[in-house]
């Protein structure tokens, strides 16, 4: 990373001079766009900890791409899909317990930690080149993306986006009332699939970025505040991507401007800043909408006495 | 090395078990630090499952997996201090435990996602958090896998006693509001008419939760607490739903999954992480698929008569 200098401006306005900011960005920006609206639905869907078990897979099946020599994204996406269609499927018989979920994926991870430490013993160097990948699985390495990495980012992304778009009301009328929807003709359990498909290319994409375990807030986070700042299902799916992808350049200039800090702690840091935001304004509004309630009535009191 | 552990009577443990059980436990046991990881694998075993068999019953593993989570950041935050790891574990936790506890519960319809949605949140920035303060000390890449994936090589006689007198507070206080919280547990509602303080109850438990999470963290690492928290619990649920039976039998269960994987993690170049979840997953699946076993064997007997007789009834009736 090249040091920024101490002016801020002078730092932001030489911001797209590096080119390793340039991809970062190209391929943030598409990814987050993916992720907040993929996001929306998890969160809508009541599935974050499916989600959540869907990034700890990421890592293991990363890792063991490693671990036996193939490609790092061979595994990733394998994984990913594989594991969504196993949790759509088991979601389909009995609503998936949430036990039965934490019991696999621990046991996932657990192997996770045995490809980990088979990839760090057979990289020769002790915790070199075997450590470092695993840190980046973990935690991601947005900075360090490749020229065709960039490009198979942005196509993912792409992918899940145009999905997500033709697939958007249709799910969302499936997650807000299955019933209704099923008897409407909307094939429910297709799109279970479909979207848990999306949900994997997402998580793989994703853990690129931020790494497997931060996927989840990326996930979480911008859905979250965008479900407190309106109740429109459309707004707030559109919205969640908006502030996915504001995150991720914030982040990403923090990161820039601040070199200690890792991206994706800026990304992170951005997106909760955001959630804990809607809180306060959520609450704001309603002692707003309390105090024009509550107004009337000694007005009231005063005149009748 | 090898010329130390002759010295001490001892074989190399890189030369593998011997497969006499009692050579290889003298053998485990001349090491402090084997002896340390027992006794701290022991409190964490019973901890952990008198806390995770109510934690399973609340279907509250999420929020589990996060305060364990949580510890990491702790964890990390504190070695960046140069203050104790242990102290940085139960802080993070207790604190986040506070923070999901704040989250309303009883707003009806969104409540559910919405608290979803927090708790994921919660978890990745906490971890995010975890990574800042690794990158601000600059420290060795091997202390982070060690703090995730679990490492009962540094286990000294200090730690031991806290997790000790920790452990005997948390059972103690469970004990204490075990009748009410199984209460409100089971029927909620009913308890609450019944004037049981639910809220107040399930903020103490998550506080509980938070020290237990905080506790099993230390042994199996910051991810794999499930591996001791949830599976022996959900195995022993499988089996029994009698309170008191199906926690003492989760506390066995924990037991033999910690003895036996710091034994077998003792021989291998393997984390102990691994074994915890291969062997939990492993009593998990053996549960299920008893449990499965079972009903059909009981339901067999009476479908065996029943099935022929159709056929000589069918025939007289005609």
């Amino acid at each position: 990373m090249t040091p920024a200098t101490l002016d801020p401006f002078t730092g932001i306005a030489h911001l797209f001079d590096a080119p390793y900011l340039r991809s970062a960005f190209i391929a943030g920006t598409c990814i987050a766009l993916a992720a907040g609206l993929v996001g929306y639905l998890v969160v809508l869907r009541g599935q974050v900890f499916a989600g959540d078990a869907l990034s700890h897979v990421a890592f293991t099946g990363a890792l063991a791409a490693l671990a036996f020599g193939v490609d790092l994204r061979v595994g990733l996406y394998g994984g990913c899909i594989a594991f969504a269609l196993v949790t759509a499927a088991l979601g389909r018989r009995s609503g998936a317990d949430d036990t039965v979920i934490g019991s696999v994926f621990a046991w996932v991870l657990g192997l996770g930690a045995l490809f980990l430490s088979l990839y760090t013993t057979s990289s020769s160097g002790s915790g070199g080149a075997g450590g470092d990948a695993g840190v980046n699985v973990l935690f991601g390495s947005i900075l360090g993306l490749s020229g065709g990495e960039v490009v198979a980012d942005v196509l993912v992304a792409s992918v899940v986006v145009a999905g997500m778009v033709v697939l958007a009301r249709p799910l969302v009328f499936a997650s807000l009332d299955p019933a209704v929807a099923a008897a409407r003709g909307v094939p429910v359990r297709a799109l279970a699939y479909g979207f848990f498909v999306l949900l994997g290319l997402t998580a793989g994409v994703a853990t690129q970025a931020v790494g497997a375990l931060l996927l989840l807030g990326l996930l979480a986070a911008p859905a979250g505040a965008s479900q407190r700042f309106t109740a429109r299902p459309f707004v707030a799916l559109w919205l969640s991507a908006g502030i996915a992808v504001g995150s991720m350049w914030a982040g990403l200039t923090l990161a820039y401007l601040l070199p200690r800090m890792p991206p994706s702690f800026g990304i992170l840091g951005v997106a909760t800043a955001v959630f804990l935001a809607s809180f306060v304004w959520t609450a704001a509004a309603r002692r707003r909408h309390r105090r024009v309630h509550r107004a009337p009535a000694p007005g009231w009191g005063t005149g009748a006495t | 090395m090898t010329g130390a552990l002759a010295a001490l009577g001892v074989a190399d443990p890189l030369a593998g078990p011997s497969l006499d059980p009692l050579t290889d436990l003298h053998q485990m046991l001349a090491y402090h630090f084997m002896v340390n990881a027992l006794r701290a694998g022991t409190i964490v075993a019973v901890l952990a499952g008198c806390i995770g068999w109510f934690m399973v019953l609340r279907r509250q593993s999420f929020v589990g997996h996060t305060l364990a989570v949580v510890s990491f950041p702790g964890a990390a935050a504190a070695v960046w201090l140069g203050l104790s790891a242990v102290g940085g574990y139960f802080a993070a936790s207790i604190a986040a435990a506070l923070v999901i506890a704040l989250v309303p519960r009883s707003q009806a319809g969104r409540a559910l996602s919405e608290e979803s949605a927090v708790i994921g949140t919660v978890q990745a920035f906490a971890l995010a958090s975890g990574v800042l303060f690794v990158s601000l000390y600059g420290g060795f890449l091997d202390s982070i896998t060690g703090l995730l994936f679990g490492s009962f090589l540094g286990v000294s006689d200090g730690q031991v006693t806290a997790l000790g007198v920790v452990a005997v507070v948390v059972v103690v206080a469970l004990a204490a509001m075990a009748r009410p919280l199984h209460f409100a547990t089971v029927d909620a509602d009913v308890a609450a008419a019944r004037g049981v303080p639910t809220r107040l109850l399930s903020i103490a438990f998550l506080v509980l939760l938070g020290c237990t999470a905080a506790e099993v963290s230390q042994i199996t690492g910051a991810l794999l607490v499930f591996a001791l928290l949830v599976m022996p619990a959900a195995a022993a649920q499988q089996l029994t739903a009698r309170p008191v039976f199906g926690t003492a039998l989760t506390v066995v269960l924990g037991l033999l999954v910690t003895w036996l994987s710091l034994a077998v993690a003792f021989y291998s170049p393997w984390p102990v992480g691994f074994f915890v979840s291969t062997f939990g997953f492993a009593v998990y699946v053996a549960a299920a698929v008893g449990r499965q076993v079972a009903t059909r064997l009981r339901s067999a007997p009476r479908r065996t008569p029943a099935a022929p007789r159709p056929g000589p009834e069918g025939a007289v009736g005609a």
